[in-house]
C-alpha cells in the first residue's frame, strides 16, 4: 500500500466538511472523500489516482444510521454495509437494499465500506448502485451552499462519476418502501464471492393474482452506469406469473426478458465479453423475476 | 553463593529441581495434535521478514519494464537522486561488472541453452515487470515516489508469446539463439509397434494455462552486512540451496554469508528461487554498508514472482477395444518464459515419468520442447510437472473411456496395477513400491454415492435438463519425496536429494532438533516433535524444531516436492536412533549390564527382566556432567543423520466429484467432492487433513479460477486480485475425505508425504466432471480455467452439431437424435416470433445452449 503522497483532513462537523470541500472546489483542488476506503484505497495503492488532499469522513457520526420515515428509509451515507444488513428497519421496509448489500464482497469489507460510498463512487459493477435505480432512490447531497435532492434516474452519469459537483457531499439516500404487493430478489452473477458482479439483475415485482402488475428492474455492469432494464419492465406488465421457470412449456415470462438488454453498452473485460453479458441479462431478468415474483 | 559453578552441581540442582523432564510412553505419531507453531503464525507474533527493522535501514524499490521486449537505450537516474530520501539509485549498467547471470541449476540437455539471465537488465528486457533500475531511499514511500522520477528511453522489439509462434520460422527472436531451450526425450518400449493397427487411437492436445502461484506472504528481502560478513533474510523456501548459489553469483564467500528464511508463509514452489532481488539485495548492501529491505506489492508479485505450468500438451493413447492400453505419446511444449530460472527446464520433465499414471502399457514416448517466450519465466509450482502429467492421462483416459463406451473407472480397473503386482517397475522405469488402487477408488466411489449419482446424471439427460450433471474421476499416483541423489544426477540435476539432521539432548532432558528442511507453513515442528517423542520417549511439548537459518542448521536440502517428511524425518528418525544407541551404551554403563541386556521403552533404558533403569534424562544429565563415562564416550547426547532416499514415494488416491452445469449460464457448481488419499503412513491426521484441503483448493482453483494472461504485446492482464481469481473457502464446497494407508517400504516410517496430492489430483476430476456433464452435447473439452463464459460459449458452439444423445456413448452407438441441435427445455419456446429485427445477430445466444444462429427455426427435439 504505497499511494502516491497527498493531504489529508478530517473534519469534525459536516459544516466543516462542506466548507473544506468548497474551498477546495473553489481552487481547483482534487480532493477525494475518503468513507469506508473500500473503493478509493485500491486505487490510491495502484497509483490510478493522485488526489491532493483526502477528506475523511469518518468521524462524522450524524452521517451514520438508518431511518423510517413512512414513505422512505433515510440510510446516512456512512452507515457501514454491515449496519445496513443488522437493520430491521432494511429488512422490513426496504428488502431489496438488504438482498443486495448480502451480495457485497465479504463481511471484512461489508464492515468497513458504506452505502453512500458506493452510491457515490458510480461504480456500474457495484451492487447498490443498480438497487438505487431500480427503486428510485432520491440522493440527499449538502454544500457550503445548501441541501439539494437528485434522483437515482440523474444521480449516475457515467463510469466512476456521479452527479455530485465539487464541494458537494452526499449525506445520505432516500429510498422509498414499496408496499404490500411487492417481492424482491438480486440475482448476482460472479466468479468468486468477492468478485464483482459480471452481471446483476436488482428485481422489485408488484403481483397481484398471479399476474405481475409493474417491475423494476435494476441492471449491474451492463453500461457505464447501472441501467433500468426498461424494455423488459413495459414488456411484463399483465404477464401471469405462474409459468415463469417451467421447465419445457411456453414461459411468457421468459419471453417478456427478451429485451433485458436493450439499450445498454455491456463492456469487456476478462471475465465476459458484451454478447455473454448481454445474454446473462435476459437468463438472470428471467431468474431474478422469477423469485421476486413468487 | 557457590564461589564456582561445577559442573556437577548444576547436575544436581538440575536433578532435584522440577527441570529434568520424565520420560513419556505416549504414542505422538499418527495423533492429530494441533500445530505447535500455529499460534505464534497465526497471530503474527513472530518474525516475517518485513517484519524484521534494522537500525540505520534503507528500502529498495525497483522500477520494471513495462515493455515485454525492448532495447534500454538510455537510463537517466539524475532528478530521481534529488527526490527526497533518496540514498541512490541504480540502473543495470551500474550493476553490470558484478551481478553475474542468476543460476540455472537444473541443465536437461547437453545442448541446452541458457542465456545470461542479469538480475537487473543492462541492455534489453524481455519480459513486463524485468527489473531496470531502482531507488534506495529512507523509508518505502520515498522510494516508490523517487520511481517516477526514473527516465528510461526503450527501443520497441517485437514481443512472442505463444509456444507454437515462437518456434515458427520468422518469428521474433527472445534470445540471439532462437526461441528453443531445449528438447528432451525419453522412451520405453516400441512405441511404433504399439500405435501400428491399434483398434483404438485418442489423440488430444491439452492447453495447462499458466498459473501465478500467490502465497499468502509476499516476498521480501532483507540484507545486512557488518563490513565482513553477510546476512541475508529471505522469504524463501530454500535457504541452503540459496547460500550456496547466492555465493557462487556474488563472489561473496559461502562462509561470510549467512541466510535466514525466517517464518516463511507459503510458497508452492515459487520460493524455490534464487531471485534477482535477493542478489540485488545483497550488492546493494555491500555497495552502501548499510542494511537494505525490499517487500513486494501483490502487484509486483504476480507480474515477477515466477509462474507456473503453462504447457501444450499433446497426448495419445493407443489401445484395444477392450480398453487395454498398449502405448501413450506425449509432445509437449513448456513455456520457459524469457529466461531459464533455478529449475525451469526440469519442471516438465519432473513429469515425464508420470503421464503413464498408475496404468499398465507396453510402450510410452515422450518429447518435450522448452520454449521462450517474452513472459515470466516459469518454475516449480505445487506438483511440479507431475499435475499437468496427471491431468492429461486423466483427461485422455475418460476420453477413450468415451470412445469405447465404457464407465470411466471401469477402464481404469483394467489398466491399473493391482495390488498384488507391487512392487511394480512401470514402462518408465520407476518402482513404484506399494499402492492399492482398488482399495482407494472402491472407498471413494462409496462415499460419493456413484451409482446413484450415474442415475441422477442420465436423469438429467433424458429431461434435457438445463441443468446437467457431471461426474469427474481422477486416479492418480505422483513420484516424491524428492529424491535419490544418484536418480537426480542421472537427470543432470545440480545438487543432491539427501536431507541432514542433528538431534540433541539439553542438560535438562528438553530436546532440540534441527532440520535442514526449510518449512514455510507444513508443520514441521510439530510433525518432527511426534517423531522424536516416540523415538526417545520423551514428551510432545519438550521438543523443539530449529531451522531456516545456515548458521543453525548448517547442511540441508530444504522444503519442495512432498520431500520433508520423506526424506527430512527419516533423517530426524535416525539422528535419534544413534542418540538412542549412545543413550544405550551410557545405560550399560551406569546400570553396570552388557549393552546387549539393555531395552528401550516408553523413554527409559532397563536391564533386562529387572527394575533397573534410567530415563533418557538422566542419561542426558549424566553426559552434561561427564564424571562417570565409559571409556572414550564423548560427552553429549546428541547425533547427526543425513538420510539419502534409495526412491521416490509414490502416493496415490481417488478424487471423485459431481458437479452441476448450468448450461443456460456456463456456471458450474462443484455438488460433491470426494478425496480418498493413500500418503502411506500418518504422523500427523490433522497436517494431512489440512495439506488435502488446501492442495484440492489450489487444483480447484487451476480447473476453475486462476490464470495469468498477457495480451499479443506482453502485457500482463491479471496483475490484481480483482482480474486473478482466488477462490477463497465461500467458493468451495465441503471436501469429503478418506484415507487408506498402504505404508511406503522405501521408508521405515512408511510415509510417502502429502504435499502436493491433492494439487495433482483435483484439477482433472473437476474438468472430466465437466465434459463429462456436456457429453451429451458432443462435447469433448473445455479449455482451463472453466469460466462460466468458456463453458457457456463451448456449448454454444458445439450446438451446431449438439446433443448426441443422453447415453454415454458418444461415437459408438448412433443416436437417433444425433444431429438435431436441442435448444433446451423452456428456452427454445417462442424465439422466432420474439425478436425485432436488427437484433438478432446479439441474441442468436439467448435461444439455449446450443442455438447457433439459424438453428432456431429448426426447433430442436422438444
Amino acid at each position: 500500500m504505497i499511494p502516491a503522497p497527498f493531504d489529508y483532513v478530517r473534519p469534525a462537523s459536516l459544516d466543516e466538511a462542506c466548507q473544506v470541500l468548497g474551498e477546495a472546489a473553489s481552487s481547483g483542488d482534487d480532493v477525494k472523500v475518503l468513507a469506508g476506503g473500500q473503493s478509493l484505497l485500491p486505487l490510491l495503492r495502484l497509483r490510478l489516482a493522485y488526489p491532493s488532499a483526502l477528506v475523511d469522513l469518518g468521524r462524522l457520526p450524524e452521517l451514520r444510521g438508518v431511518e423510517d420515515r413512512g414513505d422512505h428509509v433515510f440510510i446516512g451515507a456512512l452507515t457501514t454495509h454491515d449496519e445496513v444488513l443488522r437493520s430491521g428497519v432494511v429488512r422490513e421496509r426496504i428488502p431489496l437494499v438488504a438482498l443486495a448489500t448480502a451480495t457485497v464482497a465479504d463481511p471484512a469489507v461489508r464492515h468497513r465500506g458504506t452505502f453512500g460510498g458506493s452510491m457515490a463512487h458510480a461504480d456500474p459493477a457495484g451492487d447498490l448502485p443498480a438497487v438505487a435505480l431500480a427503486l428510485d432512490c432520491v440522493f440527499v447531497v449538502r454544500s457550503g451552499e445548501g441541501e439539494r435532492e437528485i434522483p437515482a434516474a440523474e444521480f449516475f452519469v457515467d463510469y466512476l462519476e456521479s452527479a455530485l459537483e465539487p464541494g458537494e457531499v452526499l449525506i445520505g439516500v432516500k429510498v422509498p418502501a414499496l408496499g404490500p404487493g411487492w417481492g424482491f430478489h438480486y440475482e448476482k452473477f460472479h466468479r468468486t464471492a468477492q468478485a464483482w458482479a459480471i452481471v446483476g439483475v436488482a428485481a422489485a415485482v408488484r403481483r397481484s393474482n398471479g399476474t405481475i402488475e409493474e417491475a423494476r428492474i435494476g441492471l449491474t455492469n451492463m453500461g457505464s452506469t447501472p441501467v433500468r432494464a426498461r424494455a423488459v419492465e413495459a414488456a411484463i406488465r399483465g404477464v401471469s406469473i405462474a409459468a415463469a421457470g417451467s421447465n419445457g412449456a411456453h414461459d411468457p415470462v421468459r419471453d417478456a426478458c427478451a429485451g433485458a438488454d436493450e439499450g445498454t453498452s455491456p463492456p469487456s473485460d476478462l471475465h465476459a465479453q458484451p454478447d455473454y453479458r448481454r445474454h446473462l441479462a435476459r437468463v438472470l431478468t428471467h431468474r431474478a423475476i422469477g423469485v421476486a415474483g413468487r | 553463593m557457590s564461589e564456582q559453578l561445577d559442573a556437577g552441581l548444576i547436575a544436581e540442582q538440575i536433578a532435584e529441581s522440577d527441570q529434568l523432564s520424565r520420560p513419556s510412553g505416549a504414542h505422538e505419531v499418527g495423533k492429530a495434535r494441533r500445530r505447535k507453531e500455529d499460534a505464534r503464525l497465526v497471530t503474527g507474533r513472530t518474525t516475517w521478514t518485513d517484519n524484521i527493522q534494522l537500525p540505520g535501514m534503507l528500502y529498495v524499490a525497483f522500477l520494471r519494464s513495462p515493455m515485454a521486449h525492448a532495447r534500454i537505450t538510455r537510463v537517466d537516474t539524475s532528478a530521481a537522486r534529488t527526490r527526497p530520501g533518496v540514498v541512490a539509485v541504480y540502473s543495470g549498467q551500474d550493476f553490470a561488472d558484478e551481478q553475474g547471470s542468476l543460476p540455472c541449476a537444473w541443465p536437461v540437455t547437453e545442448d541446452i541453452v541458457i542465456p545470461d539471465h542479469p538480475p537487473m537488465a543492462v541492455e534489453e528486457v524481455r519480459y513486463v515487470g524485468e527489473a531496470v533500475a531502482c531507488v534506495v531511499a529512507t523509508d518505502r514511500y520515498k522510494a516508490a515516489d523517487a520511481l517516477e522520477a526514473i527516465e528510461v528511453d526503450y527501443e520497441p522489439l517485437d514481443a512472442v508469446i505463444d509456444m507454437t509462434e515462437a518456434l515458427a520460422e520468422g518469428s521474433p527472436k527472445v534470445h540471439e539463439t532462437g526461441n528453443k531451450a531445449f528438447t528432451w526425450k525419453f522412451a520405453g518400449g516400441d512405441i511404433d509397434a504399439a500405435f501400428r493397427d491399434a483398434p483404438v487411437v485418442i489423440d488430444r492436445t491439452y492447453v495447462q494455462q499458466r498459473l501465478i502461484p500467490t502465497a499468502m506472504e509476499p516476498r521480501a528481502v532483507v540484507a545486512t552486512t557488518d563490513g565482513e560478513t553477510f546476512t541475508l533474510y529471505s522469504s524463501t523456501q530454500i535457504p541452503h540451496v540459496l547460500r550456496v548459489m547466492l555465493a557462487l553469483t556474488t563472489g561473496i564467500p559461502e562462509h561470510k554469508l549467512r541466510v535466514i528464511a525466517p517464518d516463511v508463509g507459503g510458497g508452492f514452489g515459487s520460493k524455490l528461487q534464487v531471485t534477482a532481488e535477493e542478489v540485488l539485495g545483497l550488492l546493494i548492501t555491500r555497495r552502501l554498508g548499510k542494511p537494505v529491505k525490499w517487500t513486494e506489492s501483490r502487484t509486483e508479485g504476480n507480474l515477477t514472482v515466477h509462474h507456473g505450468r503453462d504447457q501444450l500438451q499433446r497426448i495419445s493413447i493407443a489401445a484395444g477395444r477392450d480398453g487395454l492400453i498398449r502405448g501413450v505419446r506425449v509432445d509437449l511444449l513448456a513455456d520457459m518464459g524469457a529466461y531459464l530460472m533455478l529449475v525451469t527446464p526440469g519442471i516438465p520433465i519432473l513429469g515425464a515419468f508420470m503421464y503413464n499414471g498408475i496404468y499398465k502399457m507396453d510402450a510410452y514416448d515422450f518429447t518435450c520442447t522448452g520454449v521462450f517466450t517474452t513472459k515470466m519465466p516459469t518454475d516449480a509450482y505445487r506438483g511440479a510437472g507431475r499435475p499437468e502429467a496427471t491431468f492429461a492421462i486423466e483427461r485422455a483416459m475418460d476420453e477413450l473411456a468415451h470412445e469405447l463406451g465404457l464407465d470411466p473407472i471401469e477402464l481404469r480397473r483394467r489398466n491399473w496395477i493391482t495390488h498384488e503386482e507391487f512392487p511394480y517397475t512401470t514402462i518408465c522405469g520407476l518402482t513404484y513400491d506399494s499402492g492399492n488402487y482398488e482399495a482407494a477408488t472402491d472407498r471413494a466411489l462409496a462415499l460419493l454415492g456413484y451409482d446413484k449419482l450415474r442415475a441422477e446424471q442420465a436423469d438429467r439427460r433424458d429431461r434435457r435438463d438445463p441443468v446437467q450433471l457431471g461426474i469427474g474421476v481422477s486416479t492418480f499416483t505422483e513420484m516424491c519425496g524428492l529424491a535419490p541423489s544418484r536418480v537426480l544426477g542421472s537427470l543432470s540435476y545440480g545438487a543432491g536429494g539427501w536431507e541432514h539432521s542433528s538431534v540433541r539432548m539439553l542438560p535438562t532432558g528438553k530436546v532440540e532438533v534441527v532440520t535442514g528442511t526449510s518449512p514455510h507453513g507444513q508443520g514441521h515442528e510439530t510433525a518432527w516433535s511426534q517423531i522424536v517423542a516416540d523415538a526417545l520417549g520423551v514428551p510432545f511439548d519438550d521438543v523443539s524444531v530449529l531451522h531456516g537459518d545456515t548458521s543453525i542448521s548448517h547442511k540441508g536440502m530444504d522444503t519442495y516436492g512432498s520431500r520433508s517428511l520423506v526424506v527430512g524425518g527419516i533423517a530426524v528418525l535416525q539422528a535419534c536412533e544413534k542418540v538412542k544407541d549412545k543413550a544405550r551404551e551410557l545405560a550399560a554403563h551406569m546400570l553396570e549390564a552388557s549393552a546387549d541386556d539393555i531395552e528401550f521403552a516408553a523413554g527409559t533404558f532397563k536391564v533386562r527382566g529387572t527394575d533397573s533403569g534410567k530415563t533418557i534424562q538422566e542419561l542426558a544429565l549424566a553426559t552434561f556432567a561427564a564424571h562417570d563415562l565409559p571409556d572414550r564416550f564423548e560427552p553429549g547426547l546428541d547425533a547427526d543423520a543425513t538420510f539419502d532416499p534409495d526412491n521416490f514415494s509414490f502416493p496415490h488416491g481417488t478424487h471423485l466429484c459431481a458437479i452441476e452445469v448450468d448450461t443456460e449460464t456456463g456456471a458450474t457448481k462443484i455438488r460433491s467432492y470426494v478425496a480418498v488419499d493413500d500418503v502411506g503412513s500418518v504422523v500427523n491426521p490433522l497436517i494431512v487433513e489440512g495439506q488435502v484441503h488446501g492442495g484440492i483448493a489450489q487444483g480447484i482453483a487451476q480447473a476453475l479460477f486462476e490464470e495469468a494472461v498477457y495480451d499479443s504485446e506482453g502485457n500482463m492482464l491479471t496483475t490484481t486480485m480483482a482480474d486473478y481469481l482466488i477462490p477463497s473457502a465461500s467458493d468451495l464446497p465441503d471436501f469429503t475425505t478418506d484415507r487408506t494407508e498402504t505404508p511406503a517400504t522405501s521408508n521405515p516410517l512408511g510415509v510417502k508425504g502429502v504435499g502436493e496430492a491433492g494439487t495433482i489430483a483435483s484439477t482433472p476430476a473437476i474438468v472430466n466432471a465437466i465434459v463429462d456433464a456436456l457429453r451429451p452435447y458432443g462435447v469433448h473439452d473445455v479449455r482451463m480455467p472453466c469460466t462460466p463464459e468458456r463453458v457457456w460459449r463451448t456449448v454454444i458452439a458445439a450446438g451446431e452439431t449438439a446433443w448426441v444423445g443422453p447415453g454415454l456413448a458418444g461415437n459408438t452407438g448412433g443416436t437417433a437424435e444425433g444431429n438435431t441441435a436441442w435448444v433446451g427445455p423452456g428456452l427454445a419456446g417462442d424465439t422466432t416470433d420474439r425478436g425485432e429485427p436488427g437484433t438478432a445477430g446479439d441474441r442468436t445466444d439467448w435461444v439455449g445452449p446450443t442455438a447457433a444462429e439459424g438453428t432456431e427455426a429448426e426447433g430442436g427435439d422438444r
